[in-house]
């Protein structure tokens, strides 16, 4: 395993050589199967400046998320997308790291209301395929002074640059959190009550359903934040504006609960410990209980509103071909080498789209030594030596 | 201004030119007599003219594909144009140049509620977005002052923020997918309804891109549901610096503010010459906006004025209805109309760190005597947006020159503070040759290689946003093939 102390050192490896395949904490092997020297920027790490009164925090790409939450927490602040922990779903181990978290442009329930990784993401410094050192935004909310690369690294999976450090803006973090639980939705209705939650002036951050409960039944939950009298007044006004969609409705305010009820949605519970394949769905909100109803579904879980799925079907099954085509994509999160062989693991994008993304991939690396072959199955592929570019 | 020099071969094609987009667009969508055109000579960077070629406005998706394709088979450079409210320059047009305005595609497409998005096509007007929703109880976020007149199309070149970005993000924040159309002609849809990008993150790419990478003509854009309500508190202090540790004191102590509005003492005097708001006479004043329900806003409002105290405040004004809030606003909002009212002004457009706003402050004052050019002070508090406004006297030989040397020196000191060279108006022509002094070459080298992936031959709105000297073999491609 190759550990470069320093971005410059990080830039003469990468110049002098490859494949590598980049790591952060390694807890998020999403894509396909990369033969190639793991390079982990584990070593760039540590918090180099943290602002509360400016909500931003800049860090070295191998810093823990354990300590960027501890920082921001000693101020009353934290990132406000809520990373998602992968390590549950995917069976691995080690300290997940805000490299990794960018990179995958990785973000939780509140996503449907404050935004994602990438709208936290103020500034990068990378290390691009030809050993640059480059720099794009920087430490401040607005900002437009050029390119916008800083979207473009968020979400590239390290194959268009190696990501040193990053700046975040973060947030106050909430004084108290309540949750509204309605149970026996059915999945339209569900999404129907979610939509409408989002839809009120209530604020809410986090919009929830799972078909099947831990106790059975169907669970809705939707979250509120806040000050503390405020969240208390907030779900009940929700409770009164869903009755007539029906279901059992229950205000929740215990802390450790509905910390865990959360953690448990963000980090896909239900389907930890469990041995089919894992689907993320990313969709237009409204098109998800007909989604489900295509798939051959055994475990369901809806984030964001119903703009987030998550599906785990029977090993090998083709989703995408059952699904058809719809406003969003369907990523094969989880799944035996053979299945990641036959199916392709990242939605297949569109002629003129993938002639953008593999320009794009020609420029920040033209020699193709990272992360080669992550994102794009190629059956025929030999695994060794630097790809040829077209 | 340094622009190109013109392509002499195109102005003498200028008759075929003509006939190829009048062929393929009709006589109704095509302006090229010399006194027509006139009328695109420049953008709201008005001290910078140049009448276009021709002017194309299309009404389809289609028709923008095939003037592109015209304009790329003849190597004709093409300046896209949303409202031409641009401050930056960023639809000044070159002699050689077709200008391609979407003031035609208007539409709004398809407003899906349930889903919290609207779809539009990209030179509808930002305010009607709103209006389009505002019975429904929703409101499209980002709020540029402009906001009544700028198109979409514009906003997402530009990235543009707007008052309330502190708590809502600018354009990028609220941009879910576009339909652009590449200079080859070729029609790629980016993003859509859903929430996040299958690869890489191409709308946000897009976005802020300044109409280099492509013409955008539909949007799909987030729209929010209303606040329960809003209210401002008023805070005078007598003095910048203590503003400015204010500002950092409210956002540290977890109350999130949907703005934080900045004035100084010759804005403060300049405005209540002119609007009457009755504000306090003092050296600095703070406007910051909660939102919530009544008694939400009561309590952060009580929370912001504890923190205020002990700074001193000259004035501490809570307002409790809707006509406090409107008399707060009044001055804010007639700011940079009272300004104008009083002298020609230069509005620039920098962000520096919050934590940084005293001493930034203090150098701009120190060097405002330097250049003996005054300014006042009007800008986003919350998220470091500072709009120094230079006086200068335009009919005064020699004024608006010192005037944009001053402005350079000021912005140069935004980015050594840690920030930047504009926060929410763009680069344009205006910055372009400031860029080196925010980004090294090899910065700069990453950014033009999107624009080479995305317009080999350089052809759309290519004098902008980075130095001339670096584009220069890029531009001179289309020439040379």
């Amino acid at each position: 395993m190759i550990r470069p102390e320093s971005e410059k050192e990080l830039g003469e490896i990468i110049a002098a050589g490859g494949p590598f395949r980049i790591i952060g904490g390694g807890t998020r092997p999403v894509g396909h199967d990369v033969d190639a020297e793991p390079l982990t920027t584990s070593a760039l790490s540590g918090v180099k400046l943290y602002e509360p009164g400016a909500l931003t925090l800049v860090c070295g790409a191998g810093t823990p998320m354990t300590e960027i939450d501890a920082v921001l927490a000693s101020e009353g602040q934290q990132l406000a997308f809520e990373p998602m922990d992968h390590r549950g779903l995917l069976g691995t181990a080690g300290p997940p790291t805000i490299g990794g978290v960018v990179a995958a442009n990785v973000s939780g329930p509140r996503r449907v209301r404050a935004g994602a990784a990438r709208d936290f993401l103020l500034g990068v410094r990378f290390v691009d395929g030809m050993g640059n050192v480059v720099k794009n935004g920087g430490r401040v909310m607005k900002n437009v002074t050029g390119y916008d690369l800083v979207k473009l690294m968020a979400g590239s999976r390290g194959t268009l640059g190696v990501i040193t450090e990053v700046s975040l803006k973060s947030l106050p973090a909430p004084e108290a959190r309540a949750v509204l639980l309605i149970e026996g939705l059915d999945d339209a209705t569900a999404i129907e009550a979610l939509s409408t939650a989002l839809g009120s002036p209530y604020e809410v951050s986090g919009a929830a359903h799972v078909p099947v409960g831990l106790d059975g039944t169907p669970v809705t939950m939707i979250r509120v934040e806040g000050f503390e009298d405020s969240v208390a007044r907030r779900a009940g006004l929700l409770r009164t504006l869903l009755t007539p969609l029906g279901g059992l409705r229950h205000v929740e305010l215990d802390p450790g609960m509905t910390a865990d009820g959360w953690a448990w949605v963000g980090n896909a519970a239900p389907f930890h410990d469990t041995t089919g394949d894992v689907w993320r769905i990313s969709a237009k909100p409204s098109l998800a209980p007909d989604l489900v109803a295509a798939a051959p579904a055994e475990r369901v879980l809806y984030d964001w509103g119903g703009g987030l799925i998550w599906i785990e079907t029977p090993p090998g099954a083709d989703l995408r071909e059952r699904l058809g085509a719809f406003d969003g994509h369907a990523t094969l999160v989880r799944a035996a080498a053979e299945t990641r062989a036959r199916l392709d693991v990242f939605h297949p994008e569109t002629p003129p789209v993938a002639k953008l993304s593999e320009g794009l991939r020609s420029k920040f690396d033209p020699r193709g030594v990272l992360n080669p072959g992550l994102t794009r199955r190629n059956p025929s592929a030999a695994p060794d030596g630097p790809r040829k570019n077209a | 201004m340094r622009m190109p020099e013109p392509d002499s071969l195109v102005l003498s094609r200028k008759p075929r030119i003509v006939a190829l987009l009048l062929e393929a667009l009709g006589r109704d969508a095509v302006i090229d007599a010399p006194e027509e055109v006139r009328a695109y000579e420049c953008d709201a960077l008005t001290a910078y003219k140049c009448p276009p070629l021709a002017v194309v406005l299309p009404s389809s998706t289609e028709e923008v594909s095939a003037a592109l394709k015209i304009c790329h088979r003849e190597g004709v450079p093409v300046v896209p144009r949303g409202a031409g409210t641009s401050l930056a320059g960023g639809s000044l047009p070159t002699a050689d140049s077709v200008i391609l305005g979407v003031s035609r595609l208007t539409d709004i497409l398809e407003t899906d509620l349930g889903d919290r998005v609207i779809r539009v096509q990209a030179g509808r007007t930002n305010l009607s977005i709103t209006e389009a929703v505002d019975d429904s109880g929703f409101f499209y976020a980002p709020d540029p002052s402009s906001q009544l007149a700028c198109a979409v199309a514009g906003n997402i070149a530009m990235n543009s923020g707007g008052a309330h970005c502190l708590k809502y993000g600018v354009t990028t924040n609220n941009l879910l997918g576009v339909t652009m159309v590449l200079m080859d002609g070729a029609v790629v849809e980016l993003g859509g309804a859903h929430m996040d990008a299958a690869g890489y993150d191409l709308t946000g790419l897009v976005c802020g891109s300044e109409g280099q990478l492509g013409v955008v003509t539909e949007a799909t854009l987030r729209i929010l549901p209303k606040p329960e309500g809003a209210r401002p508190i008023l805070i005078g202090f007598d003095s910048n610096e203590v503003a400015g540790s204010c500002v950092s004191d409210i956002i540290r102590a977890g109350v999130l503010p949907v703005a934080i509005e900045f004035m100084d003492r010759p804005c403060i005097r300049a405005t209540e010459a002119f609007a009457k708001a009755g504000y306090p006479d003092c050296e600095a004043l703070l406007i910051v906006e909660v939102e919530g329900a009544d008694e939400e806003i009561d309590h952060q409002l009580g929370l912001i004025s504890q923190i205020a105290k002990p700074h001193d405040p000259v004035e501490l004004r809570e307002s409790k209805s809707s006509e406090e809030s409107a008399r707060i606003w009044l001055g804010r909002k007639s700011a940079f109309g009272a300004m104008g009212r009083i002298n020609d002004y230069m509005c620039l457009d920098g962000t520096i760190p919050v934590s940084e706003l005293p001493r930034v402050l203090r150098r701009i004052g120190e060097m405002s005597r330097e250049f003996g050019l005054d300014v006042a002070n009007v800008f986003h508090a919350g998220d470091g947006n500072m709009h120094p406004l230079i006086l200068f006297d335009a009919n005064k030989p020699g004024d608006l020159e010192l005037c944009e040397r001053f402005g350079a020196e000021i912005l140069k000191l935004c980015v050594d503070a840690g920030g930047c060279l504009t926060g929410e108006h763009g680069v344009g022509v205006e910055k372009r040759d400031l860029m080196g002094h925010q980004f090294a070459p090899v910065d700069l080298e990453a950014q033009m290689a999107v624009k080479d992936v995305f317009d080999p031959h350089w052809l759309l709105n290519p004098a902008k946003v980075f130095p001339l000297e670096a584009t220069a073999s890029r531009r001179g491609r289309a020439r040379a093939a």
